[in-house]
């Protein structure tokens, strides 16, 4: 097994095992704001993933990561199912395409992948969604260096997260609570730190992790 | 080839879905293809693309299909099954911003008289207030 194909496992696995450990939390976000539905969708969708590890793990790590997204999109069954699932295709396009994970890839993929998802979604900043999580991290992510790089993006993930306790939803189910969405987490910006906190403990594990 | 525009209704609960699709059948009959679907793939509250495929091949017309969402998923996993279909067909499916039951009586009617894509959509938009 090669490096990559190693990668490819690993770092899927890690991003499925965190989501699955988070699922009841998640639910209980949701079950504030929304249908109480993200935990179990997202938890859904990612043990269709690692059912599929076998076939998966041996694919270079973009093809990987868009399998991943196409599991998602059949499986999870909620909204978060294209957005997550569009996520991971596009970026692991971007991956396969490069052929190298470095910080230039991260970037295009992630630009790309938010034009996506604010298109899908039809939402912005601002709004109370994954959004404000994923746009934050990835402006870190343009300037961060060294081997604080990592631990700095997970702190940036988490503080965002935590930013949208105040805000109001704009979109989504929540939007229909309009103020008394406010005082809660929103559950997509919170399984999307989760995600972007397993990806940084995964390199990071990895010798010679930096950006 | 079906002379009238198709209805999918799309509802996280699949008894959302068939009720609607239950009056649609009273309403117009035979006269327009027609296909519901809900649950997600595990059979609880929510949607799924390859059911929503599914529909969208049974209630397939090539004059297009207008699909009815409840909320959320249901809206944006239509989009996703869209973006699936062959180029040639994906132009021709619209998802509706309407009242799902309502809107899915008014298509149907509509398009049971063979009005074209455009004017089966907005006569069950036409139930929305204009913002």
């Amino acid at each position: 097994m090669s490096t990559s194909d190693r990668m490819t496992r690993e770092l899927i696995e890690a991003i499925a095992n965190v989501v699955i450990a988070h699922v009841n939390e998640l639910t209980e976000l949701d079950r504030a704001i929304g249908d109480a539905d993200h935990g179990v969708n997202l938890e859904r969708g990612f043990k269709a993933v690692l059912q599929r590890m076998d076939t998966i793990a041996v694919m270079p790590l973009g093809k990987g990561l868009s399998e991943v997204g196409m599991t998602l999109i059949r499986f999870v069954g909620g909204a978060s199912g294209p957005l997550y699932g569009k996520l991971f295709v596009v970026i692991g396009k971007h991956v396969d395409e490069a052929g190298v994970v470095c910080r230039d890839t991260l970037v295009k993929a992630g630009e790309d992948a938010i034009r996506v998802l604010m298109a899908l979604g039809r939402s912005d900043v601002g709004k109370k969604t994954m959004l404000d999580v994923l746009v934050p991290v990835l402006d870190e992510l343009r300037f961060v260096h060294g081997t604080d790089a990592l631990p700095q993006i997970r702190r940036r993930a988490h503080s965002a997260a935590q930013a949208t306790v105040p805000m109001v939803a704009r979109t989504g189910r929540a939007a229909f609570l309009g103020e008394r969405s406010q005082g809660h987490m929103d559950p997509g910006a919170r399984s999307s730190e989760l995600i972007l906190s397993a990806v940084c403990n995964y390199l990071e594990s990895r010798p010679g992790a930096n950006l | 080839m079906n002379r009238n525009v198709g209805i999918v209704i799309v509802s996280h609960s699949p008894d959302v879905a068939k009720g609607a699709a239950d009056m649609v059948r009273q309403m117009v009959g035979k006269e327009v293809p027609l296909a519901w679907c809900g649950g997600n793939p595990d059979g609880g509250l929510g949607t799924s693309v390859d059911a929503i495929e599914k529909a969208l091949q049974t209630a397939w017309s090539d004059r297009g299909v207008v699909i009815m969402v409840d909320m959320g998923g249901a809206e944006t996993n239509s989009e996703m099954a869209i973006e699936r279909l062959p180029d040639k067909k994906r132009a021709k499916v619209v998802v509706c911003n309407a009242p799902i039951v309502e809107g899915s009586v008014m298509a149907a009617t509509e398009s049971s008289g063979g009005s074209p894509l455009e004017k089966v959509r907005r006569a069950a938009e036409e139930l929305y207030p204009r913002m």
